[in-house]
């Protein structure tokens, strides 16, 4: 029968056609297709491995800055307890700076006060002595105005010193 | 998403159920007027349009009675003989075909059913000069092989080509849809079977699975450019399994040769098992021979019986069984262009592997 009689005709054409086929396409297709796709092939990998290098550093990174941050963190710590530490002090020297300035010019102040009121007295106790010396000069202008009374004063005086 | 599809579904099945009815309710009188009309024409034989179809032909319809006339190219024993094969071609005339005669430059020549013989001027043929002849004629399956290649060759010269173009970027495309199909041929077919040394097949692989891949899928369409029977012709599957017998052998290592020749077995097995080993070298690519030829012709033979139950029963009633059966058909063939391509190139890429595989003892 005709259907698997093979027909030399389309024997000889298949397989020149199909050589011709392999021929062409291997040259003009398979090949630069298939090393595009390796050599994508290629880069993928390395990109991904590159990804995944990447990626580590990454984390490393984020670990170290972890740990810097906390680091810092404690850092900073430290110096805001030392300030505050420092402040307190500064504040404490301060008042008792102003303490001791203070007691220094009140006592400063009394000492002052003393004097001047010394001084006051003084001169008040001049006053009077020379209020009391003209007052009595006055008394005794009057009083030995005349002779009798000069007499008598004389002799109360004498009386008066024993000797 | 699972309800809208149902309901879909629902849908395609009143639509059809609908259709069958309105046919039903239509065709009846159209078809009796055409059975009054057929009666007096000749007897519809299937038998004969399926043979006709799946063989090979010297004239290429391209569409409806448009038919190109392809040239026949015979070797005789007197020289080369070349003329266009409308000089041949067989006419209907009022329900008879004709024979034509032409006087070619060594012999004259009719045809018989697309088989050309030699005749005298009267149209007797003969038989014994016929035999002679050495028909290299450009039939109709090497036109629409040609045509298939061409179809390769553009979209993968030109899918190359966007490989170049657009160098180290994602595929895109015609690219993107057959790169995946390389990728398979690739790394499913050739390195599983063949292993390290897979580089050297893998440009034979391809082309054989594209080459049959295409051919079985134009073989599907119904019209021009497709349509013919090209890989189920037993030629086209002989010479590819050839291709196959010779790589694996040309490929083949000493353990390959050692396993045929000298098995690890006792002398005496030697005088069944050689022969049966070297019937083993002829007989896996017969297989494959056979196993694309019959796959591709058994499905052209369905879908054109079904499609010929129509003029069988001289009746458009059967048309919406005959079309879904031809539908359903359809769908398995273009499972099996898939498959059958996969299958020939596996089974390819397991015998080389076979051949080239080192044995470690």
């Amino acid at each position: 029968m005709g259907l698997v009689e093979p027909h030399i005709g389309l024997v000889f054409w298949t397989t020149i056609s199909f050589l011709i086929l392999l021929f062409i396409l291997g040259k003009f297709a398979w090949k630069p297709i298939l090393s595009a796709i390796k050599e994508r092939e290629r880069f993928i990998e390395d990109a991904l491995l590159k990804a995944e290098a990447a990626k580590e550093e990454m984390s490393r990174l984020t670990n170290e800055n972890e740990a810097l941050l906390k680091q810092a963190r404690a850092e900073r710590d430290v110096i805001l307890h030392e300030a505050k530490k420092l402040k307190d002090q500064i504040i404490s020297d301060a008042k008792e700076a102003a303490h001791t300035e203070g007691a220094r010019m009140i006592e400063m102040a009394r000492i002052e006060i003393n004097s001047q009121k010394a001084i006051a007295l003084a001169d008040v106790k001049n006053q009077v002595a020379s209020l009391s010396l003209e007052i009595a000069e006055k008394v005794l202008k009057q009083q030995l105005a005349d002779q009798d009374k000069q007499d008598e004063l004389v002799s109360q005086l004498l009386r008066e010193v024993k000797l | 998403m699972n309800k809208k599809s149902i309901l879909n579904s629902k849908k395609i099945k009143q639509l059809l159920i609908s259709a069958v009815f309105i046919m039903v309710a239509i065709f009846p009188a159209t078809s009796f007027a055409q059975e009054k009309e057929h009666k007096a024409e000749e007897k519809f034989n299937p038998k004969d349009v399926i043979l006709e179809h799946v063989g090979d032909s010297h004239s290429l319809p391209i569409f409806g009675s448009i038919i190109l006339p392809l040239p026949v190219i015979l070797y005789t024993d007197k020289g080369l003989e070349v003329f266009s094969s409308a000089n041949v071609r067989e006419e209907e005339v009022e329900g008879k075909s004709e024979k034509k005669i032409y006087q070619g430059k060594y012999y004259t020549y009719t045809a018989d059913h697309d088989k050309i013989l030699v005749a005298d001027a009267a149209g007797n043929v003969d038989k014994a000069a016929s035999k002679k002849l050495w028909d290299f004629s450009i039939t109709r399956n090497v036109a629409s092989m040609w045509m298939g290649m061409i179809i390769l060759i553009i979209v993968f010269v030109s899918m190359s080509s966007s490989y170049r173009k657009r160098q180290g970027k994602a595929p895109k495309g015609f690219q993107s849809l057959l790169e995946p199909v390389v990728m398979f041929v690739r790394d499913d077919v050739a390195i599983p079977n063949i292993g390290s040394k897979y580089a050297r097949y893998i440009p034979l692989l391809l082309t054989m699975f594209f080459f049959i891949l295409i051919n079985n899928l134009l073989g599907l369409v119904p019209f021009f450019p497709g349509g013919f029977n090209l890989t189920g012709n037993i030629a086209v599957t002989l010479v590819l399994s050839v291709i196959t017998l010779i790589t694996v052998n040309i490929s083949g290592n000493k353990y390959y040769w050692k396993h045929i020749f000298a098995p690890d077995i006792p002398l005496w097995l030697y005088i069944i098992m050689v022969p049966v080993e070297i019937i083993g070298i002829i007989s896996k690519p017969f297989a494959l021979m056979i196993r694309l030829f019959a796959n591709i012709t058994a499905g052209h033979i369905i879908v054109l019986s079904l499609i010929s139950l129509i003029f069988i029963f001289k009746s458009l009633w059967v048309s919406p069984a005959s079309v879904v059966f031809v539908v359903f058909m359809d769908t398995i063939e273009l499972l099996v262009a898939f498959l059958q391509a996969y299958i020939f190139t596996m089974l390819t890429a397991l015998f080389i592997g076979m051949a080239v595989e080192e044995h470690h003892h």
